[in-house]
């Protein structure tokens, strides 16, 4: 089993959390000077990274928190799993 | 040319002469420095998209740029199926060409696909689930897809070995089927497209993975490869799960994240199930090989992921449902697993059209569904690569619909859990 420390209750297995997509994707604003292509990036465009993604998970089935995790999608090493914010 | 023509004379022949005639089915020429044509991707659909250019276009200055080997990609990884019971138009329109195309495939390419349309059966466990099944019935019957709805008593002539106990966890209250549905040889597929790109000129150049895309004043003009750079006057860009990474690499981003897709097969066993029966409630799908294995697909691994052979809690409620739905299959050993890397869109419906640079284009987005679209994949490539215009089939699944909001949402077409 993939094991995930979360930051606030430590190494939990991977079937208590729920991954929530990338990390660091920002609303562009104001909504009503965003153009097509602007938008349809900030709903769909995403990295996709072969390698280290920033991204977020929510251990829902613990602490329900929602944190940031550093995960390799080549080899699903966990780099760093931080509360939000600690940077 | 191809040596000879795959025939029984040609085995019987071949046998009386010790098998010392058979040549390799295609040439390992090296790379050119120029084509009119560069496929990236020696997967299915590239290689599909290789031989409708030369065959149906006559563009036979053409390379097809494979990382690693022919059919050691998504082609061999996935679960063979073949169909068509899409829900919206624009899908039932391309799936069902690429079906049509497969109906012939064996004798367009003088190579044994082992097209087996035995049936495609997908269940409903609950009243709710039977009533929309009818509607997608409904749906296919005005696309022009051959589909049946079945009752529980119809479904248990068809498949008696699923689970009817009054007690089942997924009790089983109707479903479809397509009849033209089944399973083909998925190597068979890719061997026989290169083959056959192969004999009309087409180089298929192993081992040579695209390292850069040479840009000028915004429209394609090479790339760069571990074999060297290659000029070329188009290109299509057919590499599936690594298309975000590619895409990264020409300066743009996707509308698609790359997750593990499952697969595993049981021991050998006897002829047991003569139909591909899917539930999307378990997420299981299952179909038995020709080598007697039961063949079983899962549903999306919970995360993106590259890793190509998927997480063990996805692997244990695949099983689970089997079990479930198949009560006499729990005695069976799992022989194999793995997972193919799969791009998925957000509306699970291809990607194929001009990319945002000049001179690239895109086929990919089939996430879950790739093999049973390879002919018709390659066949709207290729016309996009020849003409530099969209095929009609192939023009509502433009990337621009992200931006016009004209999404293809085959959420539940797609088959499998998300």
């Amino acid at each position: 089993m993939q094991m995930i420390a979360c930051p606030w209750c430590g190494p939990r297995g991977e079937v208590e959390f729920v991954y929530g997509g990338e990390a660091g994707i920002v609303r562009p604003v104001p909504a009503a000077s965003v153009d097509d292509a602007t938008w349809a990036q900030y709903l769909y465009g995403r990295h996709n990274e072969k390698g280290p993604h920033r991204e977020l998970w929510c251990h829902n089935g613990g602490c329900g928190q929602w944190f940031t995790m550093v995960r390799d999608t080549a080899t699903h090493v966990v780099v760093t799993a931080e509360k939000i914010g600690a940077r | 040319m191809t040596a000879f023509r795959y025939s029984f004379l040609q085995v019987l022949r071949q046998g009386l002469e010790g098998h010392r005639g058979w040549a390799p089915a295609w040439r390992s020429p090296p790379l050119q420095k120029r084509y009119d044509v560069v496929v990236i991707g020696g997967g299915g659909h590239g290689l599909a998209t290789a031989y409708y250019l030369a065959k149906v276009h006559g563009v036979r200055s053409v390379a097809v740029l494979e990382r690693g080997w022919i059919g050691g990609g998504n082609s061999g990884r996935n679960t063979t199926i073949v169909r068509s019971n899409y829900f919206f138009p624009a899908s039932a329109r391309i799936y069902d060409l690429a079906l049509r195309l497969y109906e012939q495939l064996s004798a367009e390419l003088n190579y044994n696909v082992m097209l087996s349309q035995r049936g495609l059966l997908t269940l409903a466990h609950s009243d709710h689930a039977f009533e929309l099944a009818a509607r997608s019935v409904n749906a296919m019957l005005i696309n022009g897809i051959d589909v049946e709805l079945l009752d529980r008593a119809q479904i248990q002539a068809e498949v008696p070995l699923l689970n009817f106990a009054p007690d089942a966890r997924f009790p089983i209250h109707g479903g479809y089927i397509q009849r033209r549905g089944g399973i083909a040889r998925h190597d068979a597929v890719v061997w026989g497209y290169a083959r056959a790109a192969d004999a009309l000129g087409v180089d298929i150049v192993q081992g040579c993975e695209v390292t850069g895309f040479r840009i000028d004043n915004g429209r394609l003009v090479g790339l760069d490869t571990g074999q060297g750079p290659v000029a070329a006057g188009a290109v299509g860009m057919v590499v599936a799960g690594h298309s975000g990474a590619l895409a990264a690499k020409a300066g743009f981003r996707l509308p698609i994240l790359s997750y593990a897709l499952q697969a595993m097969v049981s021991e050998p066993i006897k002829p047991v199930l003569d139909t591909v029966v899917m539930s999307p409630t378990t997420g299981a799908y299952v179909s038995q090989s020709d080598k007697g294995e039961l063949v079983i697909g899962a549903g999306l691994d919970l995360y993106p992921s590259y890793a190509q052979r998927g997480n063990l809690p996805s692997t244990q409620s695949i099983l689970a449902g089997l079990a479930e739905l198949f009560p006499s299959f729990r005695r069976l050993k799992l022989l194999r697993q793995w997972a193919g890397t799969v791009d998925v869109a957000w509306d699970y419906s291809p990607i194929i059209g001009p990319s945002p640079v000049e001179g690239l284009y895109l086929n990919c987005g089939w996430g879950t569904g790739g093999f049973k679209a390879i002919p018709a994949g390659g066949y709207v490539l290729a016309h996009l690569l020849a003409t530099g215009r969209h095929h009609e089939f192939s023009a509502p699944f433009d990337l621009r619909r992200f931006e016009t909001g004209a999404l293809i949402d085959e959420a539940a077409g797609a088959g499998i859990a998300h």
